[in-house]
């Protein structure tokens, strides 16, 4: 098998666009840079172009215009050269269902001309799990266990890069953060991984992260950096009336937006202009009870709700 | 390949890794075969289930018809005809009929194939004008069938005829004299048998590739395929050698059955028509993995190949209408169907137990459609998604 020598980045796009007939731009003049021995997050929404540009970095689809090259490899010309290096695991967890655990595991191995036996000490701690199982049929695994066998098999050649398409959609929580583990420890042995999901809670478990949004990047840069230059004032917001809570702040001039967050409802404020105590006592005088307004620091979602809407501004 | 990666191991052909590589594909397949017995026993049994269908239940033969004769005359004339209708084994006679007004009910009640109806005063009208009828009423909803009553019937009544004029000295007689070659009882398997090899091989080979690539496609293991060091020809490769084998074996059960149970004797060489029907699963094949870079969904595969492939194959091939009596345009694209020539080539050597030489025409089609098929496969094999 032939080596790829280190290069400066793992994966680099430049002005990569994707138009699927008839008319949707799946991506839109992307530039992308991720450096080696990262976690590196693309962040978005379903159908807001991840699985396409994963499709083009591992040579499965064409790109119309730009260019590509991951680890240093085009993926036009070179397209057999960079599927010898990476692993990829698609969107559902492509596994034979009729096959076993470890047929499957078996199977993958002597596709990529390797065994279980030579490459066992990198998939050791995350097989070890599904190991109880491994004459049970892949089609009867728990959706968690389904992954854990998915990423055995997309690391079972030693790849340089790990390209993983929404790993944890469709999985519990518990093996969701089983997951984040393994991956840093992936990361750990020298291995790039980049990593797609809708999920925003886990954007800040990546090093860096690219939002993405209807095939165009938000913005790229650490987590931290992100949430950082997050510039209005937010608030979260409970009331028993949850319905008209949306409707009666977006009658109020100062809240420049307002979204629903999981419990709660998030809104943000421009310049400070008006108090927590203000908007407590307006949404009262509308009928509202129970009433809960606090100000709290931005996560990644509210970066991208507030970007969203800036790129819709303009 | 591509010239800038020199130091790149391109192989043209498989190195001993890529051969470990290619066994565990099949075996994978196997797998898959062995794990679904529904269909795997669904792919046994079929060609047995059609050997016996078409060998006990469609019968061209008539034998045995049920018949019922009205004969208001009943002179010696007519009872000379119903004795040699009644000696005869295409006819029984169920039943004499008293009345014409019977004739139609009992026509429906009775489930007869034919009524024969004399008219009255028979012998004295052949006597006195020369001229005396016999109506055969059949059932029109089964035209087959109907006529081939009819021209035994008619053939009974030439025959009573013959006999009159034999008696009555007339001066010459002509008499044809029919011989059937290859197939001298008329049996019904001698023309269907290679027929259905042929649909058979075509609907395993052809229907099942296609089916079982299409599969990888729709689960997503086909990305993952893609997305590896292992050239992607040699997965669809070996797609298709675990169903080259079950068309071995269906081909070994189709021949025995034919031989043993339909009485069908295979009269040419064996050998030859074993690598001519191995040609023909090769070519099934190569259409297999051509729809199968058209159908991305196990649905598209199976319409596909039921319709484009097997349909054609059940009714512009031969199998059972024949050629010579399609309009001129089926007759041109009839030749442009490989079972047809597969179904020709196997009644020459089987049927008429004709050599090597005589399926030379066929042999070469087969052999060029072929070639054909695989390189537009080849060519048309994507290396990329979509």
């Amino acid at each position: 098998m032939t080596n790829i020598q280190e290069s400066e980045w793992a994966v680099k796009c430049e002005k990569l666009s994707k138009t699927y007939k008839p008319d949707i731009q799946a991506l839109k003049n992307i530039d992308l840079k991720v450096s080696p021995h990262q976690i590196f997050g693309i962040i978005g929404p379903d159908g807001a172009g991840k699985t396409t540009l994963f499709r083009i970095l591992t040579t499965l689809i064409l790109a119309d215009e730009g260019k590509a090259e991951v680890m240093g490899c085009d993926v036009v010309t070179e397209y057999e050269k960079i599927r010898r290096n990476i692993g990829y695991m698609p969107g559902r967890f492509s596994l034979y269902q009729d096959l076993t655990v470890e047929e499957n595991l078996k199977f993958f191995a002597s596709v990529f001309g390797t065994t279980i036996e030579e490459n066992y000490d990198l998939i050791k701690s995350i097989y070890q799990q599904i190991e109880p199982f491994k004459n049970r049929r892949a089609g009867q695994l728990s959706g968690g266990m389904k992954q854990k066998l998915a990423l055995s098999c997309a690391l079972i050649h030693k790849p340089k890069l790990l390209i993983l398409d929404e790993p944890t959609t469709g999985v519990d929580p518990v093996s969701r953060k089983e997951f984040w583990e393994m991956l840093r420890q992936l990361k750990e042995e020298g291995i790039t991984i980049l990593v797609s999901t809708a999920y925003m809670d886990e954007a800040s478990l990546c090093d860096a992260i690219a939002l993405i949004l209807d095939g165009e990047f938000l913005k790229i840069d650490t987590p931290e950096n992100i949430v950082r230059q997050f510039e209005p004032t937010l608030y979260s917001i409970r009331s028993l009336q949850r319905s008209k809570l949306l409707t009666d702040l977006r009658g109020l001039p100062a809240i420049d937006s307002c979204y629903a967050f999981g419990e709660s409802t998030h809104a943000t404020v421009i310049h400070n202009q008006i108090s927590p105590e203000a908007l407590k006592k307006y949404l009262s005088e509308k009928g509202h009870t129970d009433l809960e307004v606090v100000p709290i620091a931005p996560t990644v979602e509210d970066c991208f709700m507030e970007l969203s809407k800036q790129m819709h501004q303009n | 390949m591509n010239s800038t990666n020199k130091n790149e191991h391109t192989h043209p052909t498989p190195t001993n890794g890529q051969w470990k590589t290619f066994g565990s594909f099949v075996q994978k397949e196997f797998y898959h075969i062995t794990r679904d017995q529904t269909t795997l026993a669904l792919l046994l049994i079929l060609p047995v289930l059609l050997m016996i269908l078409f060998g006990f239940s469609i019968n061209t033969e008539v034998k045995n018809s049920q018949i019922a004769i009205y004969d208001p005359s009943n002179d010696v004339a007519t009872r000379g005809i119903i004795e040699k209708i009644k000696a005869s084994d295409y006819f029984t006679v169920v039943r004499m009929l008293n009345n014409p007004a019977e004739i139609e009910k009992q026509f429906l009640k009775d489930d007869l194939k034919m009524v024969v109806i004399f008219s009255d005063h028979f012998y004295e009208n052949m006597q006195r004008t020369g001229k005396a009828q016999i109506e055969l009423l059949t059932d029109g909803t089964d035209p087959n069938s109907a006529m081939t009553v009819v021209s035994y019937a008619s053939n009974i009544i030439g025959l009573y005829q013959q006999d009159l004029f034999k008696i009555q000295q007339i001066p010459f007689e002509i008499t044809p004299s029919v011989k059937l070659m290859y197939n001298p009882e008329l049996k019904g398997p001698y023309f269907f048998v290679p027929g259905i090899l042929g649909m058979i091989l075509m609907i395993i080979c052809s229907m099942m590739t296609s089916i079982s690539i299409a599969r990888e496609k729709e689960f997503g293991t086909m990305e993952v395929l893609l997305v590896s060091p292992f050239k992607p020809m040699y997965i669809i490769l070996s797609k298709t050698i675990p169903y080259f084998v079950i068309s071995l074996v269906n081909l070994a059960t189709m021949l025995l059955l034919s031989v043993f149970m339909l009485k069908v004797p295979i009269a040419g060489s064996l050998f030859w028509l074993v690598t001519f029907s191995i040609l023909f699963i090769f070519l099934s094949l190569s259409l297999g993995l051509l729809v199968s870079s058209i159908a991305n969904s196990q649905l598209q595969a199976l319409l596909f190949s039921g319709m484009v492939l097997v349909i054609p194959v059940v009714m512009l091939s031969g199998m059972i209408f024949p050629i010579e009596n399609m309009p001129a345009f089926f007759q041109w694209f009839s030749k442009l169907i490989p079972a047809t020539w597969y179904i020709t080539g196997v009644k020459k050597i089987m049927i008429k137990g004709l050599g090597f030489t005589s399926i030379l025409p066929e042999l070469g089609v087969l052999i060029s459609m072929t070639i054909l098929l695989i390189g537009i496969s080849w060519k048309t094999f994507k290396y990329h998604l979509e």
